[in-house]
């Protein structure tokens, strides 16, 4: 008999499953469940680009590709953060292709953190960023940021979050859940307490292109003094709908990429090289296809956030990523509660803002990576539930 | 606006206006009053549903015709293309570039109704020098919208 206890490594056995499991097993029973729950683009990735992967492997590009990526895809890269955020970064030695955002976020946070070294973590924000911090070693320190804040992190919670352990802060925006965005000044405020200090930013730039009512992202990289203490970590999935092809890159200070580096060879050896073929394709050419998609995003959030309102669950404009975020304190039910009723007796599925932090507590988080007749449906039936409270 | 109101009318003709109101960032009473110039400009020519009628007993069956026509010397090919869109049993007209003049969609309740239309009708038409049926076998998308089956392969969940 084995005893897996033995074998098994404490620290990940005490990784907390996700709180929305037991929703997965609600919505297994049921068949006609609509759904808000994917954070996930419902376009299929552009023709262009899926012509470009499928014209690689018939070149007969199927082998590794170097450690750090494709040097042409690395340049693309350069280029395009360039003309996005306004930073250069040299394509052979600040650049790191990754498998999706994901495996960026790791190495980063691995190549900073050792035994008790502090994280900070600004929440409700994607999940993946306390167990990784966790599994290095480190402590994550949350930062719950608040809703009259529009959930953006203040430069006074910086401040009482930092201590002489802090290695990193881990920068999620646009936010996922939230939809906050950080802007210029915003920045200027975290880099006023970050340039006199040895602390990493990690900022998570996934969903930099998908902003919106003429805000453009604005990366802390560019603001004065922070290119060298912030490594961008931004992909292909949300941008150009290429979830499955899981492609990401970090880029930032050559003496950080070089150990994020060592450990991506270890782990992963590179990207996937048919995605990485597809992606220089993505880069050169699809600026159009962007524009077509974030507009349909628009009008699906606009839709998304007024039904909210109307049927008395009030919302914030989401300014950024593909998520509204309404408040359910008019309810009177715990996030968790409402999702649940909602999922039994209305077979409509959402996430409970919980699963992205305490803080997410009175929040429901809703996908608008649906068509419209899908979200007035879905909003349709809340409406109803609502109505039985 | 209007482009904007007539693309999402033109993927939805249902979305009612409260919906269409929050999409573009207008007012109701605005929606309501840019749907009415569209219909009366006759930019919005009507609204119908798209029916598979495949999935019925007694579906229909339709045939492109491809009609070669000699131009009337003052009226060009508008007399006769009003004339053939005058039928009942023609469900679409369009002057085409190219090695034909006319295509003409025709439906009928069977293959032998729509011969007939063709041969007695279409046919004997002074200025049509010839024509070309192609009977529709299978129908797979019509008016933006795919007859057969998406699935959304995503998870009901993905944080």
């Amino acid at each position: 008999m084995m005893d897996y206890s033995k074998v098994l490594n404490p620290a990940v056995c005490e990784i907390k499953p996700s709180g929305i499991r037991k929703f997965f097993d609600i919505a297994a029973t049921m068949n006609d469940v609509i759904s808000l729950g994917v954070g996930e683009p419902d376009f299929e990735t552009p023709w262009k680009i899926r012509k470009a992967g499928i014209s690689s492997l018939e070149r007969g590009k199927t082998k590794y590709t170097s450690n750090s990526g494709l040097i042409a895809l690395r340049k693309e890269i350069s280029n395009y953060l360039y003309r996005k955020c306004n930073v250069s970064y040299e394509p052979e030695s600040e650049i790191l292709i990754s498998v999706g955002g994901s495996e960026a976020i790791d190495a980063a946070i691995r190549a900073v953190v050792s035994a008790k070294d502090e994280v900070i973590i600004p929440e409700p924000s994607y999940v993946c960023y306390e167990p990784i911090t966790t599994l290095a070693g480190g402590v994550p320190v949350v930062i719950e940021t608040k809703a009259e804040d529009d959930f953006k992190l203040t430069k006074k919670q910086l401040l009482s979050a930092i201590t002489d352990k802090t290695k990193a802060l881990i920068l999620p925006y646009p936010c996922n859940p939230t939809g906050a965005i950080m802007e210029k000044e915003d920045l200027e405020e975290i880099a006023s307490v970050l340039r006199d200090k040895n602390i990493l930013v990690i900022s998570d730039e996934i969903y930099a292109e998908l902003t919106f009512g003429g805000k453009k992202h604005v990366s802390i990289a560019s603001i004065e003094g922070m290119k060298d203490k912030t490594v961008i970590v931004n992909g292909f999935s949300k941008t150009f709908s290429m979830t499955g092809w899981r492609l990401g890159y970090a880029a930032g200070p050559k003496e950080i990429i070089k150990q994020m580096t060592k450990i991506h060879q270890f782990a992963i050896m590179c990207a996937p090289t048919t995605s990485q073929y597809a992606a220089v394709e993505a880069l050169k050419n699809c600026e159009e296809d962007v524009l077509s998609m974030l507009k349909e995003y628009d009008r699906r959030r606009k839709l998304m956030v007024s039904t909210f309102n109307e049927i008395g669950l009030t919302c914030r404009e989401p300014k950024g990523a593909f998520y509204a975020f309404p408040s359910i304190s008019s309810s009177g039910l715990s996030s968790d509660e409402f999702c649940e009723r909602l999922l039994k007796e209305k077979h409509v599925a959402l996430v409970p803002g919980t699963a992205f932090g305490k803080g997410g507590e009175g929040f429901i988080r809703a996908s608008y990576c649906y068509s419209p007749e899908h979200i007035i449906e879905a909003l349709k039936r809340t409406k109803e539930f609502l109505d039985t409270l | 606006m209007k482009s904007e109101i007539l693309k999402l009318l033109a993927k939805n003709a249902r979305y009612s206006v409260s919906d269409l109101a929050k999409m573009t960032s207008l007012e109701q009473a605005q929606v309501e009053a840019l749907i009415k110039e569209l219909e009366e400009e006759g930019l919005i020519k009507g609204y119908k549903a798209v029916v598979d009628w495949d999935k019925l007993e007694d579906a229909y069956v339709s045939a492109i015709v491809e009609l070669k026509v000699v131009p009337k010397a003052d009226l060009g090919f508008e007399e006769v293309a009003e004339r053939i869109a005058s039928y009942k049993e023609v469900e679409s007209v369009y002057l085409m570039s190219g090695v034909y003049d006319l295509n003409v969609v025709v439906k009928g309740k069977t293959l032998q109704d729509v011969a007939n239309f063709v041969s007695k009708e279409l046919a004997p038409i002074d200025s049509v020098t010839s024509t070309a049926t192609h009977f529709v076998m299978r129908r797979y998308k019509e008016l933006d919208v795919a007859f057969f089956k998406k699935e959304d392969d995503r998870g009901q969940f993905l944080l």
